[in-house]
C-alpha cells in the first residue's frame, strides 16, 4: 500500500488488503464457512424463474414482471419491517394485524371523517409507532416474550379491526393517490433520473468511504471491485428500467396492418422506488449508525451488549417501533392493490413475512440478517406464488411448494453452518 | 510501597438476609497483577461486580489514585478506567473482532460509523499487546478459538486507556498452549502500566504471574500477600480457612 504513508501497516490484516483475486479468494472462503447470506434465495430466485419461463409462455414477459413485483411489494415491506425485531431474536405476530389496522384507519379517516388523505396517513403511522411503543414496552420494561404480547395483539386488534371497519364492511380506496402506489407508473423518465441519482448518490456514499479510510491509514478495497460492484448495480438496475419502459399494455392488435390504439402501461411501478427507498435507508441505518450496530449487538448477546453500556431496553423499543411503522406502510401498500380494505386485511400475511426473511437467511434466533435478506426472500415466496398461479396450478399447491422451499432454506443454512463449524473445529 | 490506583476499605454487600462481603479491603498498583483468589461463594464475583459498577457496593469506601468516588453505574466505571473481561467474555459472536472491542464506544463521524478509524485502533491495540494469533481485525468472534476470543476481550479492556482491568478466570477454559499465551498477554498488560486484578482458581497462574495476592474466604479478605513472600500451601490454606492470616489488612 502507498498510500498509507503516516503510519507503518498493520501487520494483523483487515480482509481490505490486496487485489480483486485476493478478495475473491477472501469471499468464497467466506461462503464456505458458512456465511452464505442471501445466495441460497438469489439461486432460488433465479432457478424458479427460469423453471416458470419455461413452463409458462407468459411468465417472462415485463407485464408479468410488474405484477410480479407488485406482489411481492406487500410482503416484502412486511418482511423487512419483521428484520427489525427478528435480529434481536425477537418476533412481531401482530404485524400483519397492524398493517390491517393502519389500513383501515386510513381508509375510515378519509372516508368518514373526510380527512386529507397525508393527514390520514401521517395519523396511521403514528398509530403505527404507537403500537410499537406498547409492544416495545411490554417487552422491554414489563419482560414479557414478545411472542405472547404480540400473540395477544394479534388476537385483539383482529377485533379492533372489526370495530373499526364495521362487521363485514369494507371500504374501498378512492383516493387517487392512494391507488397510483400499486396502480400506476412513473413516468419513463422519472424512472431513469431517480435510477441516476440513486446511482451518484451511492457512487458518492463510496468514494466518501474509501476517503475517510484512507485518512485513518487503513487500505481500501481495490477500486476495480468497487467499479465492478457498482457497475454490477447499474446494470441490473438499468436492464430493469428498460425493460419496465416497454410497453407493457396487451396488443389490441392490427387492422389492415395499422396497429390499433391502446392505452400504453410503461414505466417503473410507483411502488418500487418506495420500497427501494425504505430498504435503502433500513441498510443504511443498520450497517452504518451506531444505532445499528447496537440492534445487532443485542441480537447477538443481550448480556454483552448491556454490559458494553448500551441501553437494550431502548434498542428494543425502537426496533418495535420501526417495525410496526414499517408494517403500516406495508398496509397501505396491500390496500392499494387490493383496493379494498375489510376487516380481514393483514390478517394472515404475517407468517409469510417470517417466512420470506427465514428463506432470505434472516436467522430467527436474531443478530444475522439483512433487509435485503428479507426483500429477496419476499421475491422467493411471491414469484411462487406467481408462477403457480400462471401454470394454473390450484391454490394448494402454492402453499405446498411455499412451504417446502421455507424448509428447504432452513436446511440449506443449517447444513452449510454444520460443516462450518465442523471445519472450525479441525484447525 | 506507592498509591494505589484502586482501593476499596471495608466494602459491604449484602442480598436481603446474605451479607456476601462482610467489610473488605482490597488494592491495586499500576503496573502490578493482583490476584484475587477464594472458593465458590467468597464473593469474588459480587466484589468484581461492585467495581464494574454493575452492582453497587452497600457500604464502603472506594478510592482510585487516592480520591474518593462513587461506582454506581458501568459508565462510571468505565469513566474511571476500570474495565472489566467477564469469565463468559461478554462478546456477541455474530460481530466482528473491531466491532466487538469498540461495542458501546463506536467510533461516529458524520453520523455514520468511522469503521477507518477504528480498525486502525483495534490492530494497533492487539499489536501492541504482541498478540500474533489473530490474522484478520474483521474475523467473525464465532470464528474465533476460546484463548483468541479472550484475547480479544482482553485487548477490548484496553482499548480505551484502561486504569485498572479486571480479569474474571481468563484461563479457566483454556488449554494448555492458550493459557500460556493468555498468561503472557497478561503480564505485558501489567507491564504497559495497567493495574491488573486477576481472578483465578488456579494457584499455579496466579504464582506465575501475580505480583501480590489476597484471599477471600466467606466474605472477608483473611489475606494480602506479596507472591515473593508466601507459597500454594500458605494460600490454598487461607482460601481453605485452614488457616488464619495475622498481619495487616486481616
Amino acid at each position: 500500500m502507498t498510500s498509507t504513508p503516516a503510519t507503518p501497516p498493520p501487520t494483523i490484516g483487515s480482509g481490505h488488503e490486496g487485489n480483486l483475486g485476493d478478495q475473491f479468494r477472501a469471499y468464497f472462503r467466506n461462503l464456505r464457512s458458512g456465511e452464505m447470506g442471501a445466495l441460497p434465495a438469489l439461486a432460488g430466485f433465479v432457478i424458479l424463474v427460469i423453471l416458470f419461463s419455461v413452463l409458462s409462455s407468459s411468465f417472462f414477459s415485463p407485464l408479468n414482471f410488474a405484477n410480479l413485483l407488485t406482489q411481492a411489494a406487500t410482503l416484502m415491506m412486511l418482511a423487512m419491517a419483521l428484520v427489525f425485531v427478528i435480529l434481536l431474536g425477537e418476533i412481531d405476530l401482530s404485524a400483519g394485524v397492524t398493517s390491517g389496522v393502519t389500513a383501515s384507519i386510513v381508509v375510515v379517516l378519509i372516508h368518514n371523517a373526510g380527512v386529507n388523505w397525508i393527514v390520514a396517513l401521517v395519523i396511521a403511522l403514528v398509530v403505527g409507532a404507537a403500537i410499537g411503543t406498547f409492544i416495545g414496552f411490554f417487552v422491554a420494561k414489563v419482560g414479557i416474550p414478545s411472542f405472547v404480547v404480540t400473540l395477544g395483539l394479534f388476537l385483539g386488534f383482529q377485533g379492533l379491526q372489526l370495530i373499526i371497519i364495521g362487521s363485514g364492511g369494507a371500504y374501498r380506496v378512492e383516493t387517487p393517490e392512494l391507488v397510483a402506489i400499486m396502480n400506476s407508473n412513473l413516468p419513463i423518465w422519472l424512472g431513469w433520473a431517480l435510477f441516476v441519482l440513486a446511482m451518484v448518490i451511492a457512487t458518492a456514499i463510496a468514494f466518501f468511504d474509501r476517503n475517510r479510510r484512507t485518512r485513518a491509514g487503513v487500505p481500501n478495497r481495490p477500486l476495480s471491485l468497487l467499479a465492478l460492484r457498482l457497475g454490477a448495480i447499474a446494470a441490473a438496475g438499468a436492464l430493469f428500467i428498460a425493460l419496465m419502459s416497454l410497453d407493457r399494455a396487451a396488443s389490441r392488435g392490427s387492422l389492415n396492418g395499422v396497429p390499433i390504439a391502446h392505452d400504453a402501461i410503461e414505466g417503473v411501478p410507483i411502488v418500487v422506488p418506495i420500497a427501494v427507498g425504505i430498504l435503502w435507508i433500513g441498510t443504511f441505518i443498520l450497517d452504518r449508525t451506531r444505532y445499528g450496530r447496537h440492534l445487532y449487538a443485542v441480537g447477538g448477546n443481550p448480556e454483552a451488549a448491556r454490559r458494553a453500556g448500551i441501553k437494550i431496553g431502548a434498542v428494543r423499543i425502537i426496533a418495535f417501533i420501526t417495525c410496526s411503522s414499517l408494517a403500516m406502510v406495508s398496509g397501505v401498500f396491500d390496500a392499494s392493490r387490493i383496493g379494498v380494505v375489510t376487516a380481514a386485511s393483514g390478517g394472515q400475511i404475517v407468517l409469510s413475512g417470517v417466512a420470506a426473511a427465514v428463506v432470505g437467511g434472516v436467522s430467527l434466533f436474531g443478530g444475522r440478517g439483512r433487509l435485503i435478506h428479507a426483500a429477496i426472500g419476499a421475491l422467493v415466496i411471491a414469484v411462487i406464488a406467481n408462477g403457480l398461479g400462471l401454470l394454473g396450478l390450484p391454490a394448494g399447491a402454492n402453499f405446498l411448494v411455499t412451504g417446502g422451499v421455507l424448509i428447504l432454506a432452513a436446511t440449506i443454512d443449517a447444513v452449510s453452518r454444520k460443516r462450518a463449524g465442523g471445519s472450525l473445529l479441525r484447525t | 510501597m506507592d498509591v494505589p490506583v484502586i482501593e476499596l476499605t471495608d466494602v459491604r454487600k449484602s442480598f436481603g438476609p446474605v451479607d456476601v462481603l462482610k467489610g473488605v479491603n482490597l488494592q491495586a498498583f499500576a503496573g502490578k497483577v493482583t490476584a484475587l483468589v477464594g472458593d465458590n461463594g467468597a464473593g469474588k464475583s459480587t466484589l468484581v461486580k461492585g467495581l464494574a459498577g454493575v452492582q453497587p457496593f452497600d457500604a464502603g469506601e472506594i478510592k482510585f489514585n487516592n480520591e474518593v468516588v462513587s461506582l454506581t453505574t458501568p459508565r462510571e466505571a468505565a469513566a474511571h478506567g476500570i474495565e472489566v473481561v467477564y469469565q463468559d467474555l461478554a462478546l456477541c459472536e455474530n460481530l466482528d473482532i473491531v466491532q466487538n472491542m469498540f461495542l458501546g464506544r463506536e467510533e461516529v463521524t458524520a453520523g455514520t460509523l468511522n469503521e477507518g478509524i477504528m480498525e486502525r485502533e483495534a490492530s494497533e491495540t492487539l499489536q501492541s499487546l504482541s498478540v500474533r494469533t489473530v490474522s484478520s481485525v474483521r474475523q467473525k468472534v464465532s470464528s474465533l478459538s476460546g484463548g483468541q476470543r479472550q484475547t480479544v476481550a482482553i485487548a477490548r479492556s484496553v482499548l480505551k486507556n484502561a486504569k485498572v482491568v479486571i480479569l474474571d478466570e481468563p484461563t479457566a477454559a483454556l488449554g494448555v498452549a492458550q493459557t500460556e499465551q493468555v498468561l503472557s498477554l497478561v503480564r505485558r498488560l501489567a507491564d504497559s502500566g495497567v493495574a491488573v486484578i486477576l481472578i483465578s482458581h488456579n494457584l499455579v497462574d496466579v504464582f506465575k504471574v501475580a505480583d501480590f495476592v489476597s484471599v477471600l474466604y466467606l466474605g472477608h479478605m483473611v489475606a494480602s500477600l506479596d507472591v515473593k513472600d508466601t507459597n500454594n500451601d500458605d494460600v490454598v490454606g487461607y482460601i481453605t480457612g485452614s488457616k488464619t492470616y495475622e498481619g495487616k489488612n486481616a
